[in-house]
């Protein structure tokens, strides 16, 4: 038996969640868990769950969303082969197709490996308030976070851009994980469990930097060019 | 050709809607175009006020909606121009009266005989916002030269980018030339950066729309004396793809010069 047979990847509009193949109740406590483990990456997100071929009834599906949303995420999608389960969930106003697997993210080939690498995640455009971005492993994004957007990754966040949003990195507990940006101004940006503001005052000439957890804080460290601020992990 | 219609929302509530519509519309009526202005804004109705039709109204929206009339007998001609119409919305009810495929239906009947069909949307992203977007052929987001109402109106674009109503195109309405240039205010580059798309009007802060709008009386009606009927015709040139030009608007003090400039007649 593989330790964690729940997989997630982040995908266009939230996280696709696949369940193993256990039975249904070990799936269910395997997602719950999960859920409770980290619940800063999961709040506020919205989830499409695969369930691959199993066959599940309304009240199944009902209760799946009602779980979720105790763990305040919003189940949008449920995907299946079954077709009596497809049916039910687009009873109560489910998606069924999420449309064509990911953006651009190799699969992931860590099938039964203890820790799988975390897979990155690129997306070229830019966040408006009211959206978000959530992946568990490194999200590279290609544009702005404006105010009132949200980057959240189980890795680091590299964005190539203005960031004057929520960014989050290392959602899921990894302190050691980075945010890079070419204009760090967010409301507020977090690391694993360590929150920080931005200054109050407003910088006029934006530079790149890079912000990580030194001694227990947030520190954010303009990128000079000399080296000094090189990230030496991994 | 079909007539477009045009949605014009902004998220936040107060910066300038209603104002806008009613004076773009009668700018494009005095222009020569057929136009229909309806107020989506049901239970909430103002439209009519400011352009002072409110004692024509017989039937409205949802009378239209429910059948009890035709869609052409709750059109109300404006008493000044012959081509503007006002299709009303309903005091009595609220948004729930109204879905999405009604307003789709609606749209597609006006488009045969009118040249634009202006939405003026309710505040908010609720049933009010989605069935005023639902027919849109192109949107116009207003914003004022603030921090909250830039950031509504940067929720209601990803909104209809996702909806793929975009590009959505921006007014930037109430611009106090006096207070951007002493840093007062968030200035148009400001606005225009965070918000990126396009711009299609500036309208500075003038107390005369507010007396004319309270008159029933647009400011569009007098565009030769009022610089601010004026940037309203400006949009309404702009939206039937007129090649208006903007002067540069990167540092302060610039606006000031575009007013003097406007004032000299020269745009």
């Amino acid at each position: 038996m593989g330790s964690e047979a729940i997989t997630i990847k982040g995908i266009r509009q939230g996280l696709l969640v696949t369940l193993g193949e256990r039975g249904w109740g070990v799936e269910l406590r395997a997602l719950e868990a999960r859920l409770g483990a980290s619940p800063s990456f999961f709040q506020g997100g919205s989830v499409a769950l695969d369930v691959g071929a199993r066959r599940l009834s309304r009240s199944d599906v009902e209760g799946l969303r009602s779980l979720l949303a105790r763990h305040q995420v919003e189940l949008w999608a449920v995907v299946s082969t079954d077709a009596d389960t497809t049916a039910a969930a687009q009873e109560i106003g489910l998606v069924t197709d999420v449309g064509p697997a990911q953006p651009s993210e190799p699969e992931a080939a860590s099938e039964g490996g203890e820790e799988p690498a975390l897979e990155g995640l690129v997306v070229r455009r830019t966040l408006r308030s009211g959206q978000d971005l959530r992946h568990p492993g490194h999200i590279v994004l290609i544009g702005d976070v404006n105010p009132g957007a949200e980057v959240v990754a189980g890795g680091n966040i590299v964005v190539w851009g203005r960031v004057r949003g929520m960014v989050h990195a290392g959602a899921l507990g990894d302190e050691g994980a980075v945010i890079c940006a070419l204009d760090l101004s967010p409301t507020q940006l977090r690391i694993a469990g360590h929150i920080a503001r931005s200054p109050d005052e407003r910088r006029h000439k934006p530079v790149p930097e890079m912000a990580s957890v030194r001694e227990g804080r947030v520190v954010a460290v303009p990128w000079s060019g000399s080296g000094t601020g090189a990230v030496r992990r991994r | 050709m079909p007539g477009r219609v045009i949605t014009v929302t902004s998220g936040k509530g107060g910066v300038g809607k209603t104002t806008l519509t009613a004076n773009v519309g009668v700018a494009l009526a005095m222009q020569g175009q057929r136009v229909v202005v309806i107020d989506a804004d049901v239970g909430l109705r103002n439209l009519d006020v400011m352009l002072g039709l409110e004692n024509r109204i017989v039937y409205d929206l949802v009378d239209v909606i429910e059948d009890q009339c035709r869609l052409r007998q709750a059109l109300v001609r404006d008493k000044r121009l012959s081509e503007l119409f006002l299709l009303p919305a309903a005091q009595t009810r609220d948004k729930s009266a109204v879905q999405p495929d009604n307003m789709v239906r609606i749209c597609e009947d006006l488009r045969e005989q009118h040249d634009f069909i202006l939405i003026d949307s309710p505040a908010g992203i609720e049933q009010g916002f989605r069935y005023a977007v639902a027919p849109a052929d192109e949107v116009i987001i207003v914003t004022n030269p603030e921090v909250a109402a830039v950031r509504d109106a940067d929720r209601v674009i990803g909104l209809i980018e996702a909806e793929e109503k975009g590009p959505a195109r921006l007014v930037i309405n109430r611009l106090d030339p006096d207070m951007v240039r002493r840093g007062d205010m968030l200035s148009i580059a400001d606005v225009v950066e965070l918000l990126a798309i396009d711009l299609v009007g500036i309208v500075p802060e003038d107390k005369a729309i507010v007396i004319a709008t309270n008159r029933g009386q647009p400011l569009a009606f007098s565009s030769d004396s009022s610089l601010a009927g004026h940037v309203f015709h400006n949009v309404a040139r702009r939206l039937r793809g007129e090649d208006v030009p903007f002067m540069p608007l990167r540092e302060p003090g610039v606006f000031e010069r575009l007013i003097r400039f406007v004032r000299s007649g020269g745009e």
